[in-house]
């Protein structure tokens, strides 16, 4: 029986140490073991990239990858986006364009989506197409997938404080 | 799915892995190493390697990244395929191995797939065997009696198989400068993110209108990558014109033993090759 491995990886912005067996994949650790169910499984075979998360800054397919080698790195997930209580810009500009339907692949498209904008802020479409190649969307989204991550690298995305701030007062006003 | 329990263990020198993987041996344990596990884990889930013991080389220093060392590039075999697509001084060097490091899979396996890693795995269809070969370049290799050198040419042995025998492990790749060299990997796939159906690279020298010299390499054209030294010596010599670009590609099927899959059977693949090494070598020269 193979032996049991202690670990100590931040995941979110927490750090974790936990012993797992050397064959746990990171995106079972994430889900099982840190209930971070918000990094999905979809293929289980390193083709559709919903598992995506970053380990330290780069994006990763956490179904591809052994918990124990995460050991001592970053990890962040979908979870650990969003600030203060605030979206992402990414995750804001995917509501504004409609950048989904059924949802699966959108914690992965959002991952890989910021990887890519990390590396180059200012991508073409082209080159939007070409860095989502790992990421299977089967709504066939990927239109205005593109648009959202186009929106961001454009500083198009609308400030969502501004916006929902608006929509409460109007919706306090209707009540009364 | 889930891989076979496995013992694991994470060395941080060479030395250090080199041991463990002689005590794993000695114990009759089959041991696997893993460099960034993106064709070794994925066989592992699938079962179609179930090793008893897992030796990670990836806090093993030392053994990433890229450094000028005169006529030639080191790259550590455990060099992530992004760093090979992005670096600069492979961009000046051997364009060649980035743009092929580009195309290999997707962004996510780039970051963490190792030009190494690849180069011991062998598949037939990845795409940094031919380029490497094309090259010319060096292997180092550490085992128990030491360091050893072994040249592209003897490297590749079979079908998921190379010199690397068990117990060593590969930690270095030096790689000649073609500083100044046109080059060109063309790569041939229905959708994206595929495998290779056949693809290849080409570098040229090209002085005065002439081609002075030509290294040309297979992807997926036999169990190993391959040399098309009948392109090469067609080349050689002629004008660097799309009309004998032409002619010498035709020879690129010569000496190939292609398999037949669901993405096409040998004779589509021999067709391939040639349109593929004229669209190469044409890029390579800039026409």
């Amino acid at each position: 029986m193979a032996s049991s491995k202690t670990i100590t990886v931040e995941v979110d912005g927490v750090e974790y140490t936990d012993d797992v067996e050397p064959r746990l994949l990171l995106v079972q650790y994430l889900r099982e073991r840190l209930g971070k169910t918000g990094t999905l499984i979809g293929c289980d075979t390193t083709n559709c990239g919903a598992c995506t998360v970053h380990l330290d800054g780069v994006s990763v397919k956490s179904c591809t990858m052994l918990a124990v080698q995460a050991a001592g790195h970053k990890v962040t997930t979908i979870e650990g986006m969003s600030r203060d209580g605030k979206l992402a810009p990414l995750q804001e500009a995917f509501h504004q364009c409609h950048a989904l339907q059924c949802g699966f692949c959108t914690p992965g498209m959002i991952m890989q989506s910021a990887s890519l904008l990390t590396e180059n802020p200012h991508p073409s479409e082209a080159e939007i197409r070409d860095g989502l190649e790992g990421n299977l969307c089967r709504c066939t989204g990927y239109q205005n997938i593109v648009a959202a991550v186009k929106s961001v690298a454009d500083g198009t995305v609308y400030d969502d404080s501004g916006v929902s701030a608006t929509a409460d007062e109007t919706e306090t006003a209707g009540v009364k | 799915m889930i891989p076979s329990a496995f013992d694991y263990a994470a060395p941080s020198t060479v030395e250090e892995a080199l041991g463990l993987l002689a005590a794993a041996d000695a114990a009759g344990d089959d041991v696997k190493l893993l460099a960034g596990g993106q064709s070794l884990l994925p066989v592992m889930k699938l079962r179609l390697a179930d090793p008893s013991m897992v030796v990670d080389l990836g806090r093993v220093a030392g053994l990433s990244g890229v450094t000028d060392d005169g006529d030639s590039l080191l790259i550590g075999a455990m060099t992530p395929h992004h760093v090979v697509a992005t670096d600069p001084l492979i961009a000046r060097h051997v364009p060649l191995l980035a743009q092929a490091a580009a195309t290999v899979a997707d962004p996510q396996v780039r970051h963490r797939g190792t030009f190494g890693g690849a180069l011991v795995h062998a598949d037939p269809a990845g795409d940094l065997p031919a380029p490497v070969l094309a090259t010319g370049a060096t292997f180092m290799i550490a085992g128990p009696g030491g360091q050893r050198t072994v040249d592209a040419a003897d490297f590749f042995e079979g079908y998921f198989t190379t010199a690397v025998a068990e117990g060593e492990i590969l930690t270095a790749i030096r790689v000649p400068k073609y500083t100044g060299w046109g080059s060109h990997y063309e790569k041939f796939t229905r959708v994206a993110q595929q495998w290779s159906i056949v693809a290849v690279a080409a570098q040229v020298r090209v002085e005065g209108g002439t081609i002075a010299e030509a290294r040309i390499g297979l992807t997926n054209m036999a169990s190993t990558p391959l040399r098309a030294t009948a392109v090469e010596a067609a080349l050689a010599g002629g004008a660097a014109t799309a009309d004998a670009i032409a002619a010498a590609a035709a020879h690129a099927a010569e000496g190939t033993d292609p398999a037949s899959d669901l993405n096409g059977d040998a004779a589509y693949r021999a067709h391939l090759a040639q349109v593929l090494t004229k669209r190469a070598v044409l890029a390579a020269v800039g026409l």
